[in-house]
């Protein structure tokens, strides 16, 4: 008999993601390739997840190099790598215990990091003011938010705590609130809108959470994951008021506010839009914001390194944030490193600015030239509908599945929307994640993929999922 | 699979709701008058509240331009009430003085020292050690692979490096990776331990790689403990214990079963004690885990392999998940001593035990002889896992999306070592053995020189990084610590961080028998540095004592 026959209910209510099978699979598929299996494929495309680099996106040479040299300090005397490279890394790595990457930092992060964090915060937000002992930086912001969310959900309320979280969301956060033992309140972004975020659904969910939980936290995602929508100033402020008024905490998961593509879009943080309402609103609501240096046009995902901002708390409560932190030691070096560059780059006169400006600029023209290509060629396809993708790394259109494919799903044992993932993965090599994974109106179907790739990768995907869409949507008709 | 999905989530009850205004009642009244907000004209925009703004929190509740003002919604009553009892010594109340002393002395303040020396945490290259060569080699390959170019990399760090980027997604370490880590280092890291236990086969889907092994620890506790009332997750640890357990089992809610280890035996681990404390937890717990550290963290003892045989036994009767935390595996320096993997013995137990007894081990890239901590890179090892449960296990890490990918590359390039036939063994060799060899000299060199002050009693420093003296103190500086609002230890190595500018962990910070007072200092600083503190410290403690006799 096993000792562990009972386990964590907490973890055992977790939603079991799809994309594992999906996931499993792929790498068999991989796998055969190695082996000479023969596919109408020579390799698997993974577009699952909002990796830029996986995705085929280089990285961004400055920061590497500083990277490179902070990791092997002789590189700072060798003349192969930019002077300002040699000094930025030279300068941080003053700023370390005894001159290495390989000790610990202050729990909250490197301070002068922190520092900069909130200098960066400030300028970003057109002054409004940013204090370096409310940031703590964190391995990825997903940790950071958990910790947050630790806080605020009291696991031995009665009912639960509860969490108001947008459908769709990606899944790493609704599945960090399950695992604390609180309640995942749906609220639907307006599809039809562009994913909007309307307030009217914002008071239905609550209304809707009644006798069932206690709803402490309010979760938005701008931009929007997987929506892709940027949320208007008008829109922010109206989430804040309501927030204030339901005397909900705010949690605003800002970490693509580097992407954006629409020409009329623009990222404005939830901290600003607080700060120029004024008191007593920008005195009082409590915010959490978070940024990450996995998304943006460095894409350092496998770096972990983010932040979270905290804005009005109770200074008591903020005793006890500190050392939930400085239980996790502190953030990885070479992350925290990664943010600092990220936020930092390169100016106008630096050495290593007119390499820095041509690799940025390309990845942002290949971005919006993505973003228009998914849009133009999904929406042409029989049965997708894809709303503009304004920022964010994904595109996330709907299917309208045919019947015979939605009963063929359920005689598989499949979600529809998975059963379509599988098809595409299997016939296409093309890996993405289906809309139930993020949350769906009932009845809708969707399918998420990155668009943060190379131009090459960008158009092979398309190609792939062109033809297979055909072939399916005969096969089905 | 679906209904699974719904126990969590509300349904959507078709769309705009009615009653649009209503505020939550059962919310609101859990808001106390007390954790109102001050009146909103005189704070400063944003900043966090000082402590005047505390006291005006005591007046009533204002409205400001006709809005009422709203208390927090986070506040001390409502907050989780597990969260308030965490605390982490390590990183604790004397830490963050030291760092305003530091900030003070750089400020210009006039101290009776200069610098202030850290001793409170095993951070080796804070203490001026210098990262192993070949390691940063390969990891600034793969941050900056151009410099495969560069002929003054050897051979063999290009060919690591080409070997880690093939196996990262979009061949760089910016990838995400698996969230149980990339394939091939978990195969490494397999190939490794069948290495240390003498060829006992490792299954490298049994590897989980980590944010250092804190990050692990937490993860399998968070995963085994369940139960409400006395049927609630018990977890035996030793007394004393490294922090991060009793904050990883406060922060859980679950219920900390103290062991205690014999001073007078050096720190040994005795299975009548485990057996009394577990029969006393039975009465209001339902005990099932117990967690071993070996090399012991503060106190430094190295398991015997007869010790550990009796510890295996002991869980397979009692049915308990056993918890190795075996970090300091290659920080052992003590003549006769030597490291045994908990699962090595397990395995030559023979398959009665073997087979049965469930078991997760734990390492890191944060100690041994690179003490690389910044790159928050480790594993563990599970054993007889339930495969259902792994699944779970499986579930929970994605949660973190994956481990910091340079911190996988680092343990790979540990766990797989330059070669005799390779160009950089001779200097990896040379500075691993230099660091280790240091590390032996300092332990011995503390011992002596503690055990020959009055009122410092030291155990030999057999393993890990640290020593962790008890020192006696008079009853006078006991009250005195009582006037002061402080236990004795921390009003000691308070004292002695104002005076000699050197930070120590108190002994109540990893818990101590009642009436005996310790203290937990690393022997990182260099031999010359150290030999300055362990002077510094023997001269305080004799000037303390004759203060307070």
């Amino acid at each position: 008999m096993s000792v562990l026959q009972e386990i964590s209910p907490n973890v055992k209510n977790m939603k079991q993601l799809e994309y594992v099978v999906l996931a499993r699979r792929a790498s068999q598929i991989m796998e055969e390739l190695r082996k000479g299996a023969r596919k109408p494929y020579s390799e698997v495309i993974d577009v699952s997840w909002g990796d830029p680099h996986r995705a085929g996106v280089k990285p961004l040479s400055f920061v590497r190099q500083v990277l490179a040299a902070c990791l092997y300090p002789e590189l700072v005397n060798s003349n192969k790598l930019p002077v300002d490279v040699r000094q930025r890394a030279q300068r941080l790595l003053g700023q370390c215990a005894g001159g290495s990457i390989g000790s610990y930092t202050a729990t909250a992060g490197i301070a002068e990091i922190v520092h900069r964090v909130s200098e960066f915060i400030t300028r970003r937000d057109g002054g409004a003011p940013s204090h370096p002992e409310n940031i703590f930086i964190s391995a990825g912001s997903q940790w950071a938010l958990q910790n947050i969310l630790k806080v605020l959900v009291n696991s031995k309320s009665s009912p639960k705590t509860g969490v108001l979280t947008p459908v769709p969301c990606h899944c790493t956060t609704t599945l960090s609130i399950m695992g604390l033992g609180a309640v995942v309140i749906p609220y639907y972004l307006s599809e039809e809108q562009g994913w909007e975020l309307q307030v009217e659904e914002l008071d239905r969910a609550l209304e809707s959470a009644k006798g069932v939980c206690n709803p402490v936290a309010l979760y938005v995602i701008n931009p929007g994951n997987p929506s892709g929508h940027i949320q208007r100033r008008k829109s922010i402020q109206e989430v804040i008021r309501f927030v204030s008024e339901k005397k909900l905490f705010l949690l605003a998961d800002e970490v693509y506010q580097g992407c954006v593509y629409g020409e009329k879009s623009e990222f404005i943080s939830y901290k600003r839009v607080l700060a120029e309402m004024g008191p007593p609103l920008s005195d009082t609501v409590e915010l959490a914001s978070f940024h990450s240096a996995s998304k943006g046009f460095m894409g350092e995902c496998g770096m972990r390194g983010g932040y979270v901002e905290l804005i009005n708390l109770d200074p008591d409560v903020m005793k006890y944030i500190y050392k939930l932190f400085s239980k996790d030691s502190c953030a990885p070096v070479l992350g925290q490193i990664a943010l600092d560059l990220m936020i930092n780059p390169p100016q106008p006169g630096d050495p290593s600015y007119p390499l820095y400006n041509v690799e940025t600029q390309n990845i942002r023209t290949m971005l919006v030239h993505n973003v228009k290509r998914a849009f133009e060629v999904v929406n042409s396809l029989p049965g997708f509908c894809c709303q503009p993708v304004e920022g964010g790394a994904f595109a996330f259109p709907r299917l309208h599945l045919p019947p015979k494919a939605i009963q063929k799903a359920k005689e598989v044992g499949l979600q529809p929307d998975t059963f379509y993932c599988i098809r595409l993965l299997e016939e296409a090599g093309v890996l993405i994640s289906p809309g139930c994974e993020y949350g769906q109106k009932e009845g809708t179907h969707h399918i998420r993929f990155c668009i943060m790739t190379s131009e090459v990768m960008m158009e092979e995907l398309l190609r792939r999922l062109t033809c297979f869409h055909t072939q399916f949507m005969k096969d089905f008709s | 699979m679906n209904s699974e999905r719904h126990n969590c989530q509300l349904e959507l009850r078709g769309a705009g709701g009615e009653e649009k205004n209503t505020t939550l009642i059962h919310f609101t009244s859990a808001c106390t008058a007390a954790s109102l907000c001050p009146p909103l004209s005189l704070l400063l925009c944003f900043r966090t509240t000082t402590t005047t703004k505390i006291k005006k929190k005591k007046m009533s509740q204002q409205t400001v331009n006709g809005v009422p003002s709203r208390g927090k919604v986070l506040t001390l009553d409502n907050m989780n009430p597990n969260v308030k009892r965490v605390e982490y010594a390590v990183r604790g109340p004397i830490v963050q003085r030291a760092v305003q002393i530091e900030k003070e002395l750089k400020e210009g303040v006039k101290k009776p020292f200069s610098e202030v020396i850290k001793a409170n945490i095993g951070d080796a290259h804070a203490m001026g050690q210098k990262p192993i060569t070949f390691l940063r080699q390969v990891l600034a390959l793969c941050s900056y692979p151009e410099l495969l170019e560069d002929n003054k990399f050897p051979e063999d760090a290009k060919k690591r490096a080409k070997r880690i980027l093939q196996a990262c997604g979009g061949h760089s370490i910016g990838a995400y990776s698996a969230s149980q880590g990339i394939e091939c280092v978990r195969q490494d890291v397999a190939r490794y331990i069948e290495k240390r236990d003498g060829g006992i086969s490792s299954n490298p889907d049994n590897i989980y790689l980590s944010t250092g092994a804190s990050d692990a620890i937490v993860t399998m506790l968070k995963l085994l403990v369940c139960g409400e009332g006395r049927d609630r997750t018990g977890v035996m640890i030793s007394i004393p214990q490294y922090p991060l357990y009793s904050a990883a089992l406060a922060d859980l809610g679950a219920v900390q079963v103290s062991y205690y280890l014999d001073e007078d035996k050096c720190w040994s681990l005795d299975v009548a004690e485990l057996r009394r404390s577990l029969n006393a937890a039975r009465q209001h717990c339902n005990p099932r885990v117990l967690c071993i550290i070996n090399p012991g963290n503060p106190t430094g003892q190295v398991q015997s392999r007869q010790c550990i045989e009796d510890v295996i036994r002991f869980a397979k009767e009692e049915h308990l998940f056993l918890m190795a935390d075996e970090v300091y595996q290659d920080n052992v320096y003590a003549e006769g001593c030597k490291f045994h993997s908990f699962k090595k013995v397990l395995f030559e137990m023979g398959p009665e035990y073997s087979s049965t007894v469930e078991m997760a081990s734990f390492h890191s890239t944060s100690k041994c002889y690179m003490g690389e901590c910044g790159f928050r890179g480790g594993y563990m090892e599970i054993i007889n896992m339930d495969p259902e449960v792994k699944a779970q296990l499986t579930k929970l890490v994605s949660v973190r999306l994956c481990p910091p990918v340079p911190g996988q590359a680092l343990l790979d390039l540990v766990v797989n070592p330059p070669q005799p036939d390779e160009p950089s063994y001779t200097t990896f060799m040379k500075e691993r053995t230099v660091v280790l060899a240091d590390l032996a000299e300092k332990a011995r060199l503390t011992e002596q020189i503690f055990n020959k002050v009055p009122g410092i009693t030291c155990n030999p420093v057999q393993g890990a990084m640290y020593t962790f003296p008890r020192i006696t103190l008079s009853q006078k500086a006991i009250d005195k610590a009582k006037e002061e609002g402080q236990v004795p230890d921390m009003f000691y190595c308070m004292k002695l961080l104002e005076e000699e500018g050197i930070c120590l962990v108190p002994g109540s910070g990893f818990g101590q028998r009642e009436g005996t007072f310790h203290f937990r200092m690393t022997i990182l600083p260099p031999t010359e540095k150290l030999k300055v503190v362990l002077h510094k410290i023997s001269e305080f403690h004799l000037r303390f004592t004759q203060e307070f006799s």
